[in-house]
């Protein structure tokens, strides 16, 4: 019975969207690419929302299309913007201007052209990881880009979040905020200086939450119970945050279907 | 058993399958009322308002935008409203981006912005596209002390020796802002961390909704303004509506941003009925167990 109600609904829709399409109240899949492509971004967008009833072939079908369509462009765009003008064109700048990229044309070979055989040389031990003997070689090139990584990161993080983070709060708890510009003068403003200590208490009672060493009881566990305060008002200001992101891209694809595809707006 | 108790069984039972419905309805009914609602723009989105106002004319801005069309409704509004400023300005325009789809984005807003709406701008002398460059927080670190690095042509394979506006920039200190518009990774964090922070460069951006509330505090000292979501992109829209009025003529066109909020707060208010009445449901059921003990 309800197999028949589902299959009833289905019929509706379809024989309302084929007269709409009949009476030209909205564009036919069949008069024009552009016309094939709203709907088959409209049929992707239902399969994707499909889910929300239960997951389904429907849905699958949308999801496997969507990952595999991704990294499909995204391997074509790393070919095109990185291993051609970065590579191939630093290793051998007139071939590659003569079959790739003519705007290289102009370009001399760089001096040190043969440093860039490293990064060719690692970027082929990665691929060994698909051959059935040898993957344990692509781990130089995991080993180079982990270090890299992480050397670059700790830097930034120690210069930004450690070193920034703390000289803009506590600087100004002190009462002083320092000059944006090079040889401008520091303001002092009593709301920022309340800011900052707000933030700075918030900070230590939250931190001290996760400090086991000590019992949580008498004034130290008062202060860590403002702590559990804190994180709550983060984790609902932060799914306050995920509620509208999520919603926004919701009203975008309702958009979408109500004036590309249905044009009734 | 009352009535009422039955209804509060029911509810507290409620399959999720319904709140989802009565979310998309009160979505889609907002949206074909065309519902809006006033802004009144926040301190951190009127810095950067002010900021892009302030520069002077021939300024150069660098507009990295890192996302795709899965956060498109979000940040879309907010790159077509920084673009516009930055045309109606006079500001050089350099388009960037560190996710592969941004790409597109960029074109995307080159062409139904700049070259239907200022037609007068001219390619490598007004705004260029220098493309996607994967490697993400490294590419910054890169061109913070040498662009040409890395970039050595733009999105359209030509040498960016070429290109007029790209004279004298030898790397991202050269530039008076940097504008990400963020869905995530690398994006306004790393813009910061790597860019605005060690290369004192100002440096602001939108981000979407659920990024926010990680990147507030870098503000001001590292980053003088946020657009937080959809929310932010409709003050800025605001502004930009009271900046230059003739935007306030066509709002389906260049007001998406206050449009979508008018559904977004009737879902907030389907949402926040359903957390109270479901939380008033539990303990009513729950006092109803426990005086049954």
């Amino acid at each position: 019975m309800k197999r028949i109600v589902w299959w009833g609904l289905l019929g509706l829709v379809v024989l309302v969207l084929a007269l709409r399409v009949a009476g030209g109240e909205m564009r036919s899949p069949f008069a024009d690419l552009q016309g094939f492509g709203v709907w088959f971004a409209a049929f992707l967008t239902l399969a994707i929302v499909s889910f929300l009833y239960n997951d389904n072939p429907i849905y699958r079908f949308a999801e496997h299309l969507f990952v595999g369509v991704s990294a499909a462009y995204w391997m074509v765009m790393g070919f095109w913007s990185t291993l051609v003008p970065n590579l191939l064109g630093k290793l051998w700048p007139s071939l590659t201007a003569r079959w790739f990229m003519p705007g290289l044309a102009e370009q001399a070979r760089d001096p040190l052209w043969f440093l860039y055989l490293i990064p060719l040389a690692f970027g082929i031990l990665l691929l060994t990881r698909l051959l059935p003997k040898g993957g344990h070689l692509s781990r130089w090139a995991l080993a180079f880009i982990l270090g890299t990584t992480a050397g670059l990161r700790l830097i930034a993080y120690l210069t930004a979040d450690f070193m920034g983070q703390v000289q803009a709060t506590l600087v100004s708890v002190a009462g002083y905020t320092p000059a944006l510009t090079p040889g401008g003068a520091g303001v002092f403003s009593f709301e920022r200086m309340f800011w900052d200590l707000v933030a700075v208490v918030a900070i230590l009672s939250a931190l001290s939450y996760f400090y086991f060493s000590k019992a949580h009881t008498g004034a130290f566990g008062r202060f860590s119970r403002l702590g559990i305060w804190v994180l709550m008002v983060t984790f609902g200001a932060g799914f306050g945050y995920t509620v509208m992101g999520r919603v926004a891209l919701l009203v975008g694809r309702v958009e979408f279907l109500l004036a590309d595809w249905l044009s009734v707006l | 058993m009352s009535r009422f108790i039955r209804f509060v069984e029911t509810f507290n039972s409620l399959d999720k399958r319904w709140i989802f419905l009565a979310v998309g309805v009160a979505v889609v009914t907002a949206t074909i009322f065309r519902l809006t609602f006033p802004e009144i723009p926040t301190p951190m989105v009127r810095a950067i308002y002010d900021k892009v106002e302030t520069l002077p004319v021939g300024s150069r801005v660098l507009l990295p935008f890192d996302y795709d069309p899965g956060s498109e409704p979000e940040l879309q509004p907010m790159a077509d409203a920084f673009v516009r400023q930055c045309a109606e300005k006079g500001l050089k325009m350099y388009f960037i981006a560190l996710w592969p789809l941004g790409q597109s984005m960029v074109e995307g807003v080159i062409n139904r912005v700049l070259l239907e709406e200022y037609p007068q701008l001219r390619y490598g002398e007004d705004y260029v596209d220098l493309g996607y460059k994967s490697g993400g927080e490294g590419v910054i670190a890169v061109i913070l002390t040498d662009l040409k690095k890395l970039y050595t042509t733009d999105a359209r394979g030509t040498n960016i020796e070429a290109i007029p506006m790209m004279a004298g920039i030898a790397n991202i200190r050269g530039f008076d802002l940097i504008l990400n518009v963020s869905a995530g990774y690398p994006g306004l964090k790393e813009w910061i961390q790597y860019a605005g922070t060690p290369g004192n460069i100002p440096t602001a951006g939108g981000c979407t909704a659920v990024q926010a509330p990680l990147l507030y505090p870098y503000h001001p000292d590292q980053m003088l303004g946020l657009m937080g979501g959809i929310k932010a992109a409709a003050e800025y829209e605001a502004l930009m509506m009271e900046g230059y009025p003739k935007f306030a003529e066509n709002k389906a066109r260049y007001l998406t941003a206050l449009t979508r909020m008018g559904p977004q707060t009737v879902a907030h208010l389907a949402i926040i009925f359903f957390i109270v009445a479901g939380n008033v449901a539990y303990q009513i059921m729950r006092r109803r167990k426990g005086a049954a003990r």
